[in-house]
């Protein structure tokens, strides 16, 4: 019998107690995958662990496919619907990177383990969590491991998958391993992409001082600088990182700059767009040098309303476990949900510190209360209670 | 040597070789048998967390290979014994096992006195400070005493191949290994050379071994154990695994000339005791370090004195805890 979504309220305390007797086995889950270098498109040593963790949960349905996402089917009760978890398998540390971690009795550090070794973990030992919760679901469940999702990967994994499953899939959830209380429901628009200013190799006597490929990329800067952004629609260009030079003493030939327009509207993002090219293309012809812009991802607004019963209900489960929910737009997964209307969000599953660096750290604790907002959103849509009428 | 070369390739492993655990389990409980895992520790907050969790998650919960993890702690005064005990291990301070004996402090201690505090048939011994650990650090040991009877004395190596070309390699240990132990072996033990890391601090052992041989609370621990039960059991007794990679902090040169002069001094000691080294004078116990302060230089004196533990089977409150006879020599 279908449970109440009131009975669904009622069982999250049991299912936080759960999670957090099986906390050994979802550490060691995070230990192992996290300690496995995994930058974008080399993910394929992680997503064989998975898999390993899949058959070991005996989901005989699992398979790796053509751009290497990790899929294991859980099958449902009538087998006819799908439901997708999505953790990205692929984070933003190079392989070099000390990848060690260490478990404390409050806290886990180590490069990548908030974004996502976390995400990924709890997709691994999912399986675990609803067996021991005896939880048997109406839907399948498809547990997936996205390779190629972020920086130049631009979500490929889910694109692919999403482009070539060929049933239906109701409602999708991305996992990732921070903010707990993040409720992402819409996508914004968005470009990314690098400019790139080289200069000659030969010295030219005549730009004497000032032929370095890091003035050139900062005249591009002071002009995007001045570009005039509306408030509404929300729009932002978000400059993040700068590489340029070897040394003290010697010119730099070479600049980047990494960047992304973010809007609410997919027009203002192309406008953006056209205003960038047109400021490298002055900018070039008045210095001399060479500066390409190159834009490998993007991603169109869109996504389901604040009033959605995926976004009711998901809220409804956060202030039963007392999480405070911050709805907001990503530029995560649910873009490659939203091209393809399913209706979708993206959860949180703790709190984090220096993310993106090589002592990012994650809180235990409130893990357990990340996962039982998880299942109990998994329970809702099962139920049937994330539909709009 | 031909015999040395048939015990290598009989009697060395890879760790994935064993990676079917539900099998080694069967086979486990087949032969009736319970396993036991030591870690010793001493100011180990940073790394044994990790330990616990891993071995825990995957070798007690998931796959029952461990019957039980204990900690012996050296009197830790960071959070080490909290941590291990938060995450699942039985957590036991070395002075407070067998409190009758005198007390001794050393990594040796710890090891012994796991002999009487933990009940496995076979107990594994694994290092705390290893940053890269992996299930395999305690599979890959015990499988060989669980498939082969005859085999008593598992010990780990590892061994890291960056890049090959031509297909040989030279494999080893660690300094102290290559300058110290590995010549001492190739002049008075020659079949011990097989043994690619006589030093290292993983191993896992029968119990019937262990309560039978003495235990140097100090550096010379491990070789005592290849030199005892060499002696007593034969090459046949060892199985070495290969581990794999193993990630930990390395030791300053001035630290391994304290562990080599104590371990020389566990090496003499059997060398009087078996007649192998017929004139030996009584060695002293003082290691002399020269340092430099400006344009002074100094000698350090540093006493250094291998003690070491009997058999467990000669301690009475062992006999009486597992009901245990000495045996007649």
């Amino acid at each position: 019998m279908t449970k109440s979504f009131e009975d669904i309220l009622s069982s999250l305390e049991g299912i936080k107690g759960k999670a957090q007797e099986l906390k050994e086995i979802l550490l060691a889950n995070l230990v192992m995958i996290g300690e496995i270098p995994a930058p974008t498109f080399h993910e394929d040593e992680r997503i064989e662990f998975l898999m390993n963790r899949f058959k070991e949960a005996e989901i005989s349905n699992n398979s790796v496919d053509e751009v290497g996402n990790g899929i294991g089917i859980l099958e449902g009760k009538n087998g006819d619907g799908n439901i997708l978890f999505v953790a990205h398998a692929d984070t933003v540390f190079g392989s070099k990177i000390n990848h060690t971690i260490q478990v404390q009795p409050e806290t886990v550090k180590g490069a990548g383990v908030a974004d996502n070794s976390l995400g990924l973990s709890v997709l691994a030992t999912l399986p675990t969590f609803l067996e021991k919760l005896d939880i048997e679901l109406n839907h399948n469940l498809i547990l997936m491991g996205a390779t190629r999702s972020l920086g130049r990967g631009n979500l490929e994994g889910l694109h692919f998958f999403l482009s070539n499953f060929d049933r239906p899939i109701k409602a999708g959830l991305g996992i990732e391993g921070v903010e707990l209380g993040r409720l992402s429901h819409t996508s914004i628009g968005m470009k990314r992409g690098e400019i790139t200013c080289e200069v000659p190799e030969e010295y030219d006597w005549s730009r004497f001082g000032d032929a370095s490929a890091i003035l050139t990329v900062n005249e591009v800067i002071n002009r995007i600088n001045k570009i005039r952004l509306p408030q509404r629609p929300r729009t932002s260009i978000v400059m993040g990182s700068l590489k340029g030079g070897t040394s003290f003493n010697t010119t730099a030939l070479k600049a980047t700059l990494r960047f992304e327009i973010r809007s609410e509207s997919s027009e203002m993002v192309q406008d953006i767009h056209q205003t960038l090219e047109e400021i490298v293309t002055e900018v070039s012809s008045r210095s001399g040098d060479t500066i390409t812009m190159d834009i490998f991802a993007q991603r169109e607004p869109g996504g389901i309303s604040f009033s959605h019963p995926l976004v009711r209900h998901t809220r409804r489960i956060m202030d039963q476990l007392e999480i405070e929910p911050r709805p907001g737009p990503s530029t995560s997964e649910l873009s490659a949900f939203i091209d393809k209307k399913i209706p979708s969000i993206t959860l949180g599953l703790t709190h984090g510190d220096h993310i993106h660096e090589s002592n990012e750290s994650i809180e235990i604790e409130p893990i357990y209360t990340g996962i039982a907002q998880i299942i109990g959103t998994l329970l809702a849509i099962d139920g049937g209670y994330c539909e709009e009428a | 040597m031909k015999k040395l070369k048939k015990w290598i390739n009989d009697n060395t492993y890879h760790h994935s070789e064993f990676w079917d655990l539900k099998k080694l389990i069967e086979k486990k409980e087949k032969n009736d048998l319970t396993i036991s895992l030591c870690l010793p520790t001493l100011n180990e907050e940073k790394t044994i967390g990790k330990e616990v969790v891993i071995f825990k998650s995957e070798l007690v919960d998931r796959y029952p290979l461990l019957d039980e993890i204990a900690v012996i702690d050296s009197g830790s005064d960071d959070d080490t014994r909290e941590i291990a005990r938060n995450f699942g291990a039985d957590v036991y301070l070395a002075d407070d096992i067998l409190p009758d004996i005198e007390k001794k402090k050393g990594k040796g201690e710890n090891l012994w006195k796991a002999i009487y505090q933990l009940e496995g048939d076979i107990i594994v011994y694994v290092d705390a400070d290893i940053s890269n650990i992996h299930p395999r650090f305690v599979y890959g040991l015990v499988a060989p005493l669980i498939y082969r009877k005859e085999v008593k004395y598992v010990k780990a190596f590892y061994d890291r191949p960056l890049a090959v070309s031509g297909g040989v390699r030279p494999s080893g240990g660690g300094r102290v290994t290559e300058i110290l132990i590995r010549p001492l072996f190739s002049l008075y033990f020659p079949e011990l050379t097989g043994i690619i890391q006589p030093l290292s601090g993983e191993y896992a052992v029968r119990r019937e071994v262990l309560e039978k041989i003495n235990f140097p609370i100090g550096y010379g621990v491990e070789t005592s154990h290849l030199i005892d039960v060499y002696t007593r059991y034969g090459l046949e007794a060892f199985a070495q695994t290969d581990l794999d990679q193993r990630v930990h902090e390395n030791k300053p040169t001035r630290a391994l000339g304290k562990m080599a002069f104590g371990i020389l001094q566990t090496f003499i000691k059997r060398a009087k005791a078996l007649g192998i080294i017929e004139k030996i004078d009584d060695y002293k116990t003082i290691l002399r370090q020269t340092q430099a302060k400006d344009n002074i230089y100094e000698q350090v004196e540093l006493e250094i004195v291998e003690e070491e533990r009997p058999p467990m089977i000669e301690i009475e409150e062992y006999r009486k805890k597992f009901n245990k006879k000495v045996e007649s020599k």
